[in-house]
């Protein structure tokens, strides 16, 4: 079996829509399982109270990594075949704290927005018209952004390669720092909790 | 003395069946069960087609379309929506991103159907009126979608996708909307406490 199948030609571009349709059936069937089709719960992240949208990346993540990681070590899947975005650092480090005041001034992000907005929240159907907007104010602004936008470029790299390790020693830190970062959020909402239960009385 | 404790069995069997009529939401999954979930779906777009998922970049096709629609020398004269609309031989439209997000409306439409979450509501605390709340829905998703194009993706492409993948940009990325959202938070808290 030769993975990715659609690098390997199993299918052609007609097909990859039909594809991307169902694989955002399950995407979004998630994402609404996990509760994000709600502000408020999305939101709870940034004041500590309820920090599922930590546990529920992060889990997302790790399953996602460690599957690809073993499927490429069993030689299923061709590692160098799956799409690693390239790394422009600087812009993406401004862009990501931008993005972050965006999401707990709004609510969402993008895909939770989705989510939001098809579940019958008009306050999720409003943030998917700002984006909109914010991505045409983006485009309008393009030729004074270009510089910025194309500047600090690093190439397709990957955390192993930038250190000079390998790719199983950075999924196994990603693996405990997970599990710490889990322990940890259990930690914080109990605590959290307690506090809010005190304030109560 | 029987009577009141009659009148508080029915109030209870009441209750219980406009919960039944009314179908009362159900709780959310198990945060990482739902994770676990999540990260298969992940790994099923790794391994079928060799790329993860996305949300923001369907946005960019849809608002350049549109604007090609308005204005089409403008748009096309502008590189960041020329790149979406492509060289002209294909609709820009029938594009991977576009096709997943629309089955992430439906799947979300889906899930909260079953469990009985699909209801016109707005979210927000009890602290802030419901025409602020949408006015700070539209600022924030304005301000999510243009850091989503400065940093090349959003909070599916880089931090969920690129993440999985170990992209060095994408770690930087996710560290640094969660470092913008606890910085802002303090400022929005009215909106949501």
């Amino acid at each position: 079996m030769n993975a990715p199948f659609f690098k390997f030609g199993y299918f052609g571009e007609e097909t990859s829509l039909i594809v991307a349709f169902i694989i955002g059936i399950g995407f979004g069937f998630f994402l609404e399982r996990a509760g994000f089709g709600s502000g408020r719960k999305l939101a709870a992240q940034f004041y500590f109270t309820d920090l599922t949208v930590f546990k529920v990346m992060f889990t997302a993540i790790v399953t996602a990594m460690v599957g690809l990681f073993w499927l490429s070590v069993f030689g299923i899947v061709d590692l160098s075949l799956v799409y690693v975005s390239p790394t422009y650092l600087v812009p993406q480090i401004v862009g990501g704290l931008i993005l972050g005041v965006g999401f707990v001034i709004g609510g969402y992000c993008p895909g939770t927005s989705c989510v939001a907005a098809s579940t019958g929240k008009y306050d999720g159907m409003m943030y998917l018209v700002g984006i909109i907007a914010g991505i045409v104010v983006f485009g309008e602004a393009f030729p004074l952004l270009k510089d910025f936008y194309s500047s600090t470029p690093m190439g397709k790299v990957t955390i192993p390669e930038l250190v000079g390790v390998s790719y199983g020693l950075i999924v196994f830190l990603v693996i405990l720092m997970a599990i710490g970062g889990f322990a940890g959020a259990e930690w914080v909402e109990k605590k959290f909790a307690a506090k809010a239960k005190g304030a109560l009385q | 003395m029987s009577t009141s404790s009659e009148a508080v069995e029915i109030e209870e069997l009441e209750e219980q069946i406009v919960a039944k009529v009314e179908h009362k939401a159900q709780p959310f999954w198990n945060p990482y069960l739902a994770g676990i979930g999540l990260g298969l779906v992940l790994l099923t777009a790794f391994v079928v087609m060799g790329r993860g998922l996305g949300a923001s970049g369907a946005f960019s096709s849809l608002v350049s379309v549109g604007m090609h629609a308005v204005a089409p020398e403008h748009t096309s004269a502008n590189g960041f929506f020329a790149e979406y609309l492509g060289d002209g031989t294909h609709n820009p439209l029938k594009d991977w991103l576009v096709f997943e997000v629309l089955g992430v409306v439906v799947g979300g439409f889906f899930s909260g159907i079953l469990a009985h979450r699909v209801k016109g509501s707005i979210e927000k605390g009890p602290r802030i009126s419901s025409g602020k709340r949408l006015l700070l829905a539209f600022l924030g998703g304005g301000i999510m979608g243009f850091g989503a194009k400065l940093a090349r993706g959003c909070t599916s492409g880089q931090a969920l996708t690129g993440g999985a993948v170990l992209g060095v940009g994408s770690w930087a990325f996710m560290l640094a909307v969660f470092a913008g959202g606890y910085a802002a938070a303090y400022f929005v808290r009215r909106q949501w406490t």
